[in-house]
């Protein structure tokens, strides 16, 4: 199977890899936002850190993952995405906007509902934080 | 060295051109039907078939009349074991009880789904599982026969972990209770000794295209003494190959692998150590610049140009998207159709994750040092390049043992 050229840029070179600490060094930053999808079992794990302003802006956003070309370039490709918008904003990234800009095929649909999975788990997780409620039984809508 | 370099030869291997210049006459000149018995073209093809056959048997240690020819290995695993079942049935179909086989979770498919059918069609199956050193043992095979065992099917060499089983000793304790014994050796043949008669076997499997010959032919060995194994024809004709696989035979195919076998043959004590040598410093390279790097399988019952090593909290696919100049194949789950990981690896009791960090590499004919040299660099880099963006590295350095967190499965 061939890549498309934006996967193979993403997976060279991967934009916003790292994190803002370990799992324990972020629980209680209020200002921080973490989502850790997949398994390894699975054959991928995301895990997207998020850092939000006063304003409700992510200021910053930070990814790293296991998984295959496809699931690299789709996290990647989320941290660029959901920099500089409110969280409200990104909640709205679809996953097939994923699959769109990366031209991936059927079988790598699930990389990019990963990331959509990632981006909203991360936002909970800061909403949580700050008191907000949250629909932790959020019905996936994803588009295959 | 030329990129990309090719390390899948359990796959398939380059014909190697000495064959491709044996195989040449048989398309112009010497075209006639081995089936044709009034005339000299069929004479002439008939010589070629006949020498090939000659090639074939001289490998193996049997005799030439012991040789049918198929398409390819996954033919001959048909035709012996659906052949054999079939043959030896204790009842007829559309009936229950037919009969008793013994297979291996780890065989290859062309193996497992045969044994699936007769399953579905009467025939009771064991399916063996090994140890976490990938073998199956003779004793694991005596503890399974029953007394109504009619076949026992199991590989000779793993094609994706290159383990070797106890084959001489699981055909003499199948010869000692008049089981017919038949074995995969897809693998083995041509790179590894081979005698049919010392290693107890009554049938045996193997394909041109991976001892450096043509794709598309194959053989399959069928003893005819002591005992005689007769086999329920799979492919309805004019009779060729003693009735046993009907089908013009494909001449130049078999040329091909007749010349291929008797290369092997000469050439393979000095080939065995050299591409031993050239395994073992990958191993032992890849083992040394990296932690967590698992060799898969018995340290020392392996083959000797076949590695399979899993490189923990990378995931197969990806690590070869970055060593992309180095053709080889992968455990990982994204790498197959299905969206499992390998049921080999798994059945050896490896973690789902490290069999989705894996890596198959298959040295051949013309693999160089420099070339292993080349692409021990390119997976150390692409390792590195991967646990940098790997939050499973991270959680190991942080001395979190990844299989005891409780993960989001989708």
């Amino acid at each position: 199977m061939a890549y498309s050229n934006k996967v193979i840029d993403h997976y060279q070179n991967p934009r916003n890899v790292g994190s803002f600490g370990t799992s324990n060094e972020v629980k209680d930053r209020s200002d921080v936002g973490v989502g850790i999808v997949g398994a390894p079992e699975c054959g991928d794990v995301m895990q997207l850190q998020i850092k939000v302003g006063d304003d409700g802006r992510i200021e910053d956003a930070k990814f790293k993952c296991f998984g295959c070309g496809s699931a690299i370039a789709s996290s990647s490709l989320a941290t660029e995405w959901i920099k500089g918008k409110s969280v409200d904003e990104a909640l709205e990234i679809k996953n097939t906007q994923i699959v769109e800009e990366l031209a991936l095929p059927p079988v790598k649909i699930h990389c990019s509902v990963l990331a959509e999975d990632s981006i909203r788990t991360a936002i909970n997780d800061y909403k949580k934080k700050n008191g907000e409620v949250v629909d932790d039984h959020h019905h996936h809508h994803h588009d295959h | 060295m030329n990129l990309p370099i090719y390390m899948d030869n359990a796959a398939t291997t380059r014909t190697d051109p000495r064959v491709v210049e044996a195989m040449l006459p048989s398309f112009t000149e010497t075209y006639g039907n081995p089936g044709s018995r009034n005339h000299a073209f069929g004479w002439e093809s008939e010589k070629l078939i006949d020498k090939a056959r000659a090639q074939a048997a001289s490998l193996i240690g049997a005799g030439p009349k012991e040789i049918v020819w198929t398409s390819g290995a996954t033919e001959s695993n048909n035709l012996a074991i659906k052949g054999a079942a079939q043959m030896y049935a204790k009842a007829p179909a559309g009936s229950e009880g037919r009969g008793h086989i013994i297979t291996a979770i780890i065989e290859h498919k062309a193996v497992l789904d045969p044994c699936k059918r007769l399953e579905r069609e009467g025939f009771d199956v064991t399916w063996l599982e090994p140890g976490p050193d990938g073998i199956i043992t003779a004793q694991m095979v005596k503890k399974a026969m029953r007394d109504d065992t009619i076949l026992v099917t199991i590989m000779w060499a793993n094609n994706e972990v290159g383990t070797i089983n106890e084959v001489p000793e699981i055909g003499a304790a199948c010869r000692e209770r008049g089981i017919v014994f038949h074995t995969d050796a897809t693998q083995w043949v041509g790179k590894m000794p081979t005698d049919v008669e010392k290693d107890n076997i009554d049938l045996l499997s193997w394909s041109g295209h991976k001892i450096y010959g043509p794709k598309g032919v194959g053989a399959l060995y069928v003893r005819r003494r002591r005992p005689r194994v007769r086999l329920q024809a799979q492919m309805d004709g004019g009779g060729h190959e003693r009735g046993m696989r009907s089908g013009t035979l494909n001449v130049s195919g078999i040329v091909g692998f007749g010349a291929a076998c008797e290369i092997c043959e000469q050439e393979m004590e000095s080939e065995r150590e050299r591409l031993l040598a050239l395994r073992l410093k990958m191993e032992r390279e890849l083992a040394s610049r990296m932690d967590v790097v698992e060799i898969n399988g018995h340290a020392e019952r392996r083959l000797p140009h076949l590695t399979n090593i899993s490189f923990g909290f990378v995931e197969g696919e990806s690590l070869m998207m970055g060593i992309k100049d180095i053709a080889c194949s992968s455990g990982s789950a994204c790498t197959s159709a299905s969206l499992e990981p390998s049921y080999v690896l798994k059945g050896l009791g490896l973690g789902d994750e490290l069999a989705h960090s894996s890596l198959r590499l298959s040295l051949g004919r013309w693999t160089t040092e420099e070339e292993v040299d080349h692409a021990i660099d390119g997976i150390v880099e692409a390792v590195e390049h991967l646990r940098r963006l790997s939050p499973l590295y991270d959680l190991h350095k942080e001395g979190i043992d990844i299989t005891t967190i409780e993960w989001q499965t989708h």
